[in-house]
């Protein structure tokens, strides 16, 4: 797979095409973005995750120029665009409102930024109408914004900001008014025009699954930080905390005092009467220091009788089944009145499901299943 | 049938208020002024087929003997023309600082622009004479600060016809300006500027041409009534001004002669069709786009 081998992010020798340095950006007495630092490498998928006010989109309009830094410097290619105005960065937009020019047609919305570089007309032409190739408008190029779909915009949009051929492309939320099918769709749209290309994409979205889907790395902010900075399976498989585990995906916690027990392995001690939890852990704990386990449902397998030999298991009774079609989701209330999800696969038809609610069950997981997590 | 009734009403309303009276202001522009009550002839008291064969087109033949008449339209149409370009320079600007102006100012804002409406509109036009006049306020003004020695001759000259026009009809090309650039998505602009485009070129290949709208719209709201103005060229023009709407008022009042104001009337009106018949096209092609 492509990914295992782009990770530009581990080579030392690689310049970043987009650095932040010590960023901050305040609107009045508002902190937006707080002291931040990162690198962003040419031919990433850059994804900016987070729920709205986190700065995300503050962050791209600095990128894009729209906003000034209040302190700190961004480079692009090893130089601080402070300076530059919107219209003299290598850098395009493409708007969460598409913002297309509605009294222009699709070949003249996306010959727009080709027009004010003053190139000759066959040039114009000729790069249009790879664009409308590449984004498959051909037919449309003659139609009014208003007169083509939701979809159809959304590949105009797209088409116009890449006709300059930008070093860097940000898209804001950009498919966040297109219909669920039709969003998955573009999702893998979006990563062939990348490849393609070779533009470098940020990419600003609330969606994690977008986020996880397209990106080649995503960043996980809130409050005007970056939390975490990882590939998708890196976020989803070791969070670097509470919040980013919680935001992506559906997640137990359990929060206990970790005691050693052999090599990078915690028990666990969450709760009267409980057996500790057996989890490992690269990360060193201190004795009896408190710490969060972070298990994701479909890590924890529910069975009828108790296994004989889990390295975690714990009795409890089924509260609520979550029929997902392909999933279910049993919510199973512990003794101590705690939920914990499981999930599994819906390998069987329902009628043989042979788990209902308020059955007592036993639910199981390896202690390498979670990951355990300090704040 | 309820479809009917519906439609019928504005039917009614304008052919009671509109069509019934042109009609009657065309038919006295065929006839023949008399000294009588009402001052024409012939009259409905003559008989319907003696009223028909009274009428002949001779006010009509009389407008285009006297040079008087067709320079008055000249003029008129110069002067609306000139007017209206002048209130969209000076609109556009306050339309755009409005609908630019934070949020919370901009009912403030459209409340100072609909203000003079509260005051009567001859009281205001009276106010400008106050202003223009050799010893008004500009004048004073003017000769206070040293930037003339002697007063400037504003009033009683085309000028001050120029001002009222402009100072009267602003609000009308305000408000269809501010109401298109009001629904402008200002992520265009940014989205121009983010393609290439400086400030000024972003204004004029975006802004400017999604107002259009706006502006045909105003223009025509400036153009249409001033066009047949009377009270602003009477009480601020001087002799040397020549318009249609005191021609008009001249004819009617002064000589008494009410077929050949009548005649005036409806050639202004066959004036005036063509920019409206113009703007109504604009608002359809708008509709359908």
């Amino acid at each position: 797979m492509n990914t295992s081998v782009f990770a530009p992010w581990n080579d030392p020798d690689e310049k970043p095409l987009i650095r932040f340095k010590n960023v901050t950006k305040r609107f009045g007495d508002f902190l937006a973005i707080d002291d931040l630092t990162q690198d962003i490498y040419a031919k990433e998928f850059f994804a900016l995750l987070g729920p709205s006010g986190c700065g995300k989109t503050t962050m791209m309009r600095m990128l894009a120029g729209f906003e000034t830094v209040t302190e700190g410097t961004i480079e692009l290619a090893g130089k601080d665009i402070a300076a530059v105005p919107p219209n003299q960065r290598a850098v395009n937009m493409m708007f969460q409102s598409y913002a297309l020019f509605p009294h222009l047609s699709v070949y003249d919305n996306i010959a727009f930024g080709l027009k004010r570089d003053k190139l000759p007309k066959d040039r114009i032409d000729a790069r249009v109408a790879e664009m409308l190739k590449l984004t498959r408008l051909e037919k449309f190029a003659r139609r009014k914004p208003h007169q083509i779909s939701g979809g159809q915009r959304q590949r105009v949009a797209l088409a116009r900001s890449l006709a300059k051929g930008p070093k860097l492309l940000l898209l804001d939320e950009p498919l966040g008014a297109l219909d669920k099918k039709l969003r998955q769709e573009t999702q893998f749209e979006l990563m062939d025009i990348q490849e393609t290309t070779g533009t470098t994409f940020v990419i600003v979205t609330h969606d994690q699954e977008e986020a996880m889907t397209v990106a080649s790395r995503v960043a996980v902010m809130d409050e005007g930080r970056i939390i975490q900075v990882a590939t998708p399976d890196g976020i989803y498989e070791t969070p670097n905390s509470v919040y980013v585990a919680d935001f992506i995906g559906d997640v137990n916690i359990i929060t206990g005092s970790a005691k050693a027990a052999g090599e990078d392995k915690y028990f666990v001690d969450w709760g009267v009467n409980q057996a500790p939890i057996l989890a490992t852990s690269e990360r060193p704990f201190a004795e009896g220091q408190e710490c969060h386990l972070a298990i994701r449902p479909e890590k924890i397998s529910i069975t009828k009788d108790k296994p004989d030999d889990a390295e975690n298991a714990v009795q409890g009774k089924v509260l609520d089944i979550a029929y997902l079609g392909n999933l279910s989701t049993y919510h199973v209330q512990l003794p101590g009145g705690q939920v914990i999800k499981a999930q599994t696969a819906n390998t069987r038809r329902l009628s043989r499901r042979g788990i209902t609610w308020e059955d007592p069950v036993w639910i199981r997981w390896n202690a390498t299943a979670g990951v355990l997590l300090e704040k | 049938m309820r479809r009917f009734a519906l439609i019928a009403i504005p039917y009614t309303w304008l052919l009671a208020l509109f069509l019934v009276p042109f009609l009657i202001v065309f038919k006295i522009s065929l006839s023949d002024i008399a000294l009588a009550i009402p001052p024409y002839t012939p009259t409905m008291k003559d008989g319907f087929a003696a009223l028909i064969q009274g009428l002949d087109f001779e006010n009509f033949v009389f407008l285009t003997t006297d040079d008087l008449y067709y320079k008055a339209y000249l003029s008129s149409l110069q002067i609306a023309l000139i007017s209206t370009f002048l209130t969209l320079l000076v609109g556009y600007p306050m339309a755009y600082g409005m609908a630019r102006a934070p949020q919370e100012w901009r009912a403030t804002l459209m409340m100072l622009v609909i203000l003079p409406f509260w005051t009567s509109f001859l009281i205001r036009v009276y106010a400008w004479i106050g202003i223009l006049s050799n010893e008004g306020f500009l004048n004073q003004f003017l000769l206070w600060t040293g930037l003339i020695s002697d007063p400037l001759t504003i009033l009683n000259t085309n000028t001050a016809v120029y001002i009222g026009i402009v100072y009267t009809y602003l609000p009308f090309m305000i408000l269809p300006i501010y109401a298109a650039l009001d629904r402008m998505d200002d992520s265009l602009i940014e989205a121009a500027e983010d393609l290439g485009c400086s400030r000024l070129s972003a204004f004029w290949l975006v802004t400017v041409p999604l107002s259009k709208n706006g502006i045909i719209a105003g223009c025509f709201l400036v153009f249409i009534p001033a066009l047949g103005e009377f009270v602003i060229p009477s009480l601020l023009g001087g002799s040397g001004t020549l318009m249609i709407g005191k021609i008009l008022f001249e004819e009617f009042f002064n000589n008494r002669d009410w077929p050949v104001a009548s005649a005036v009337a409806v050639i202004l009106l066959l004036i005036l069709i063509i920019p409206i018949v113009l703007f109504q096209r604009n608002q359809q092609k708008e509709a359908e786009a």
